[in-house]
């Protein structure tokens, strides 16, 4: 059984921290689905993906909506499509299996190899919804009853399933989890992952850059912090821009890269002019 | 499974039966099915592979949210006695695993915690305030808020020394207030799923919004179809939706501090709701005058006359003002009576109040005093006052759903 353990660990395009691949192998390991949450940019979507890359299986997403019920996971019966049908002769309506067209999560069950289910942003959808979908993710099968057959998944699915905690989750499908939360990245990892993406960044660039992006993080009030996704974002426009490193303390170029609220770019710039005791903190140190 | 392997797997599932105890003890709300997941792990030897990997194991496995890390370190840190880094953690536990039984040697909740005299305790804590160099919250030793420790607040030590906090306890002997502790009452996890569910309630489903017809009407569609001599003719409808919309006015007067967990919880529950057709927030200091609040620190530079917010909105909206309707009476009675000093009201606040209330159809108001205390609070004559405006809950549950059927027009 051990050879089953530490298979992921990351991938070229994506630095997962130990604990991080730890959970991953567990909620493998246990056939549970691995529920991830974490501030907005620390990467939760991408970790499917990656897993998908480092362990050569498909990526099947899932992407959840306010409006998304658990039953169109598993399958949508056309009625209507059927009652056209049935007017205009084309097709035999006896047959109904022709109408019901798998979901995600069937699409999961039915594929003929291991696959990674992304269950993108599951507090986006009713308070419920969750629950609705227990049965299935614990017995990975579900009943159709108009064709009264059972789907059985072949291979059981490595299920992801990302939250951003805009719902909390009912208790029943918090215990079925393998929970890992995702911290946001420090200054030492930022700049791990940055590398990633920029693997020939001027270091005095991306030194200052950090230093400024962690002091904003740390500014109180605001509304919204800028996440790695802004970062980067910001970066790739200082280095298209050709801004020198040492502006970038004083007066943070392209602002509305990084701040995306009115409200913020205000704080911000009262926190440039009336900098509290002194200088800048420093929260990045080599 | 030799018989070596038998006795293994005992010692194991005994150990971590009074671990599964030790977590619920600090308030990680552990379940039996995640202790068996626990154990399933181990048997496949998960944890084994990677020593460093139990500590993670454990809490990837038995910890569902984030605000439980900070309970379940300290649950681990308690149970494996002084290991703080995962690190030097799995030797202690190897070595644990190869004793027979462990002996127990923490307290027990059993009513045997000492009493300590006042210059022992002072010792102590000036000791412990040596050592310990992280927050704490539970347990028996270190200072912090809540547990058994003689140390911090809001705990149950029967002769302890309180450190900042309110007093819960008549039986701490001395106060030794510091700063650094102040703060933590804030590690409580806030469960406004409760809230939210009652909330859910709070609805009106109407199909008279423009949109599209996007759901098949089956009735309708077998009329129509019949009525076209068979000829299929699909009817659609509108999906229906929810027509409520809220207005939650919140006192965020400094006598609502001592609330102001509760009130999170009520504010976090509304906001996630996504179900309101709309829903505004504004804040009042004490009581409402002539100027509202967009924010809880009631600035003066970013307020809004009250009288636009009566007339921008609509008179369905639902109306839930939060607040302990506790001041002083002048405050509610006179022209005046602002509580801050650089304003002036023409009106009395009961006049804004009553305005407010017919303004719209349904409003009700909660507050955070238990109702057996209304009475009895300093606070008793205004809330008498307020009770004449408004329906008066108290905010628990129990009084959110009962307001709730208030704000449908159940029950006055």
């Amino acid at each position: 059984m051990k050879n089953q353990f530490s298979r992921f660990r990351g991938s070229n395009s994506y630095i997962a921290s130990e604990e991080l691949q730890n959970s991953v192998n567990v909620a493998i390991a246990l056939g549970k689905p691995l529920l991830i949450k974490g501030e907005p940019g620390t990467g939760k979507t991408m970790l499917a993906k990656s897993i998908a890359d480092a362990l050569g299986k498909p990526l099947i997403i899932w992407n959840i909506k306010s409006t998304t019920k658990a039953q169109e996971g598993l399958y949508v019966y056309d009625t209507v499509q059927r009652l056209y049908d049935s007017q205009f002769g084309d097709r035999d309506v006896s047959d109904i299996r022709q109408y019901i067209k798998l979901g995600k999560l069937g699409e999961a069950f039915v594929s003929d190899e291991q696959v990674v289910l992304l269950i993108d942003e599951i507090d986006k959808a009713d308070l419920e919804f969750p629950n609705d979908l227990l049965w299935e993710l614990d017995q990975m099968s579900f009943y159709i009853p108009e064709t009264k057959e059972t789907v059985v998944a072949k291979h059981r699915p490595i299920v992801v399933i990302t939250s951003n905690a805009e719902k909390e989750l009912p208790d029943a499908f918090l215990r079925r989890c393998i929970f890992h939360y995702i911290e946001f990245p420090d200054a030492e990892r930022m700049k791990e992952i940055v590398e990633v993406h920029f693997p020939d960044l001027d270091r005095k660039l991306l030194e200052q850059c950090l230093e400024a992006f962690y002091w904003i993080r740390s500014l109180p009030n605001l509304q919204k912090k800028p996440s790695t996704s802004e970062l980067l974002d910001w970066l790739q426009a200082l280095v298209i821009g050709g801004i020198n490193p040492r502006k970038i303390g004083e007066e943070i170029p392209f602002l509305g890269v990084l701040l995306k609220k009115n409200q913020d770019v205000e704080t911000l710039l009262w926190n440039l002019r009336n900098p509290r005791g002194g200088r800048k903190p420093s929260f990045y140190s080599r | 499974m030799n018989q070596g392997e038998l006795r293994f797997w005992d010692r194991v599932i005994v150990m971590f039966t009074e671990f599964f105890y030790e977590l619920r003890a600090h308030g990680v709300p552990v379940s039996v099915n995640e202790w068996y997941t626990l154990l399933e792990a181990l048997e496949k030897g998960l944890a084994g592979s990677s020593l460093t990997g139990f500590y993670y194991l454990c809490r990837a496995v038995l910890v569902k949210s984030e605000t439980y890390y900070d309970k379940f370190d300290r649950a681990f840190a308690s149970y494996f006695d002084g290991i703080e880094t995962p690190e030097s953690l799995p030797d202690k536990i190897w070595k644990w695993l190869d004793r027979e039984l462990p002996e127990n040697h923490r307290v027990r909740f059993d009513g045997t915690l000492r009493q300590y005299d006042i210059e022992e305790l002072k010792r102590m804590l000036a000791e412990r305030l040596a050592q310990q160099n992280e927050e704490h919250h539970g347990g028996n030793r270190w200072i912090g808020t809540g547990g058994t420790s003689p140390f911090g607040h809001s705990g149950y030590h029967p002769g302890g020394i309180r450190l900042g906090g309110e007093s819960r306890n008549r039986s701490a002997v001395k106060v030794a207030a510091e700063r650094r502790w102040a703060d933590f009452t804030d590690d409580e996890t806030l469960d406004t799923r409760q809230f939210q569910m009652a909330l859910r309630k709070l609805r009106h489903f109407t199909t008279r919004f423009e949109g599209p017809r996007t759901e098949l009407d089956i009735d309708a569609t077998i009329e129509a179809t019949g009525r076209n001599a068979g000829r299929l003719k699909l009817v659609w409808n509108r999906p229906r939706r929810n027509a409520i919309k809220v207005l939650l006015l919140m006192d965020s007067g400094g006598s609502m501090l001592a609330y102001s967990r509760l009130c999170n919880q009520l504010f976090t529950a509304m906001h996630r709701s996504s179900h309101f057709k709309d829903f505004q927030v504004y804040y009042f200091h004490n009581c409402i005058y002539d100027w509202l609040y967009p924010h809880p620190s009631c600035l003066r530079r970013d307020s809004i006359k009250t009288s636009d917010v009566l007339s921008n909105l609509d008179s369905d909206y639902r109306v839930i003002l939060v607040g302990d309707a506790s001041m002083a009476p002048s405050e509610l009675t006179m022209p005046g009576g602002i509580i801050d000093w650089d304003l002036h009201n023409e009106e009395p606040g009961i006049a804004w109040l009553q305005r407010v209330k017919d303004r719209f159809e349904y409003s009700v108001w909660l507050n955070p005093i238990p109702a057996s205390y209304w009475r009895w609070t300093e606070g008793a004559y205004t809330i008498k006052l307020i009770r004449e405006v408004f329906p008066m809950y108290e905010l628990t549950l129990n009084g959110l759903e009962q307001a709730i059927k208030c704000l449908k027009g159940r029950v006055v």
